[in-house]
């Protein structure tokens, strides 16, 4: 690891200085992230300060939603009472997600800004234009089983690991955000992390320096219907090949209001919005819900070694859809695939 | 590790120990343990912690029923790290002094910034029970629990730990008695080669606190259900025991004996050692 200097923010304005003040500082969370991404030589910050202290860590109704604080852990959210009543899709996608330790020390500002990253973007040997932009993309030509069918560009295929933010997404929630001079702003989460482009190395339209403050979920009546299905290839602690965050708000069978964002497809959640479209206003049936998944994924694009991806997220979409409508009970949906792991 | 040769070249504090042996009280377990096992190199342990070849010798020397019989002692002169003797920081660059609870005991230190709680315990502190497998967050062989939580010790900055209560496998142990925990993975034999056994313990122990609090894992049934005192099924403690490998695949006895510590007297076992210890 490279040598880098550490101090603790005292207070959140000091932090947004620091950083703000140095132009390869960063913010410190629960590190589960950064620091191993140090420990590769990936990433190479001078200057880290700590921010896990700060007083941001509070989850509370404020109007008719909820604000999630920034540095409150990933496990503290989802076992939240608040969360676990009325947001039960947040709570099913971080669980999902990493391993109880991880959950445990990973902040949930840290988590919307780990980075989109593959195999390629780890090995400084290899090229990768997310890592060294300029220098290719590995996996585009190589070994690219695991990456995007959707959103991706000839710089990056590299998908985007959180289950927390699939979630996020189809809750439309908002990234809260303060900068230098107590100038605040607010991101919908839609538009928080950013497809490759022309420039893969920058993974969110967080500007250096900014800090989140929270994130705030808008009231909804999806909790009980809601799922988030999670299909990789060991049971669990591994990224998602495939993950839907699925939830719906139906009148009779008819669907009120449906969301669904997909994980381990894209460079970003990738919120289906055609899909969406196609099943507003229409009976909740499997034979629905697999029109609807079909047109979301017309327009994927696999690569070589990824063409499964394509079958694998339109079932996804179609059993995530289902377990929302069964009223999001673990088990109902995974009963098939885990025949070989019962106990 | 770049680290841990600077570390090691500026703080020969093992060294500084051995010119002044020094003669702590010794519970009654350790002394029984010392005594009856290694009279000759007690006052080199007392010094300066026992050290593999101690282990291995002791080992040869007892077989298993001795040693059984002598656990905790042992386990509690492991538990010993002798004081660090804390001397100016030459050469580190980016040097943070900090201040923590470690199993109990108060330690000041001052460190690199890229110290990893992991490598403090291990070549600062002399407690190496927290293992080091991948360094990268993906075996959970250095858990520690920190503050009342599991965490990787590995992806811990040790700088961020100020004021923070590190608990380690070495403390886990009351006095003279071992941790339930500790008990019931002897018992079921809950391990192989032992190298993920502390992290996979002292995992085990925080999951326990969070069965009582009712946090939820991915395969519970229905998040919005709450409780509190789950009992956890087996399909739940490998859900919640899944951030700790094990390359010897103990998985079925971890899971036996996490379930009697949790309450489950079906899987007690009923064999014991010739000499009528566990």
């Amino acid at each position: 690891m490279r040598a880098f200097k550490y101090s603790g923010a005292s207070d959140h304005a000091t932090a947004i200085r620091v950083v703000s003040a140095n132009p390869t500082a960063k913010f410190l969370g629960g590190g589960t992230n950064l620091v191993d991404l140090m420990k590769e030589d990936v990433m190479r910050p001078s200057e880290l300060i700590e921010v896990t202290r700060l007083k941001y860590s509070t989850i509370e109704k404020k109007g008719n939603g909820l604000s999630i604080g920034a540095t409150a852990t990933n496990a503290a959210t989802a076992n939240h009472e608040l969360v676990r009543d009325d947001y039960p899709l947040l709570s099913m996608a971080i669980l999902a997600g990493a391993s109880a330790q991880i959950r445990n020390m990973a902040t949930n500002a840290g988590n919307l800004n780990q980075r989109t990253r593959c195999t390629y973007f780890y090995d400084v040997n290899m090229p990768c234009n997310k890592r060294e932009p300029g220098t290719g993309c590995g996996a585009l030509h190589g070994v690219n089983k695991n990456h995007a069918i959707l959103g991706w560009s000839e710089k990056c295929v590299a998908t985007y690991p959180s289950d927390m933010a699939v979630a996020l997404a189809a809750l439309n929630a908002v990234v809260h955000i303060e900068g230098l001079n107590n100038v605040t702003r607010s991101i919908p989460f839609g538009d928080f992390h950013r497809l490759p482009g022309d420039h893969p190395e920058i993974d969110n339209n967080l500007k250096h320096g900014e800090f989140i403050t929270s994130i705030a979920l808008p009231a909804n009546k999806l909790a009980e219907k809601s799922y988030y299905l999670k299909i990789r290839e060991r049971s669990s602690y591994a990224f998602a090949l495939v993950s839907v965050a699925a939830a719906l708000e139906t009148n009779g069978n008819k669907i009120k209001d449906v969301r669904i964002a997909l994980g381990g497809v894209a460079h970003k959640p990738w919120r289906a919005t055609v899909a969406e479209q196609w099943l507003t206003g229409k009976e909740a049936t499997q034979a629905n819900f697999k029109a609807a998944a079909l047109a979301e994924l017309k327009n994927a694009k696999p690569l070589s070694q990824n063409k499964y991806k394509v079958r694998l997220a339109t079932t996804a979409i179609i059993r995530a859809l289902e377990g929302a409508m069964q009223g999001g009970i673990y088990g109902a949906m995974e009963e098939e695939s885990m025949t070989t792991n019962k106990n | 590790m770049i680290v841990n040769q600077v570390a090691t070249q500026v703080y020969p504090q093992t060294l500084a120990m051995e010119e002044e042996p020094k003669y702590p009280d010794l519970s009654e377990a350790e002394r029984k343990a010392l005594e009856e096992l290694m009279p000759d190199e007690m006052s080199e342990i007392i010094s300066n912690g026992i050290k593999r070849r101690h282990f291995l010798k002791l080992f040869a020397v007892t077989g298993t029923s001795l040693l059984a019989a002598n656990l905790l002692g042992i386990e509690q002169l492991m538990a010993r790290s002798a004081p660090v003797e804390e001397q100016a920081p030459v050469l580190i660059e980016n040097s943070v002094a900090i201040s923590f609870q470690i199993n109990g005991g108060t330690q000041k230190l001052t460190v690199d910034s890229r110290m990893t709680l992991l490598d403090t315990l291990r070549e600062r502190l002399g407690l190496t029970g927290s293992k080091k497998g991948c360094d990268h967050g993906q075996c959970g062989a250095c858990t520690v629990i920190v503050d009342d939580k599991r965490v990787l010790s590995c992806l811990t900055l040790v700088a961020t730990c100020q004021d923070k209560r590190v608990t380690t496998i070495e403390g886990l142990a009351a006095g003279n008695e071992l941790h339930p925990m500790q008990v019931s993975f002897i018992k079921h034999d809950g391990f192989q080669c032992g190298y993920c056994t502390p992290g996979q313990i002292c995992s085990a122990v925080a999951l326990m606190d969070e069965a009582k609090n009712g946090d939820a894992s991915y395969v519970t049934a229905n998040v919005r259900e709450k409780s509190k005192s789950l009992t956890l099924s087996n399909e739940e403690i490998k859900e919640r025991m899944s951030g700790n490998i094990c390359r010897c695949g103990a998985y079925p006895n971890i899971v036996n004996a996490i379930r009697e510590v949790h309450g489950d007297k079906a899987v007690a076992q009923v064999w014991q050692f010739a000499d009528g210890t566990i």
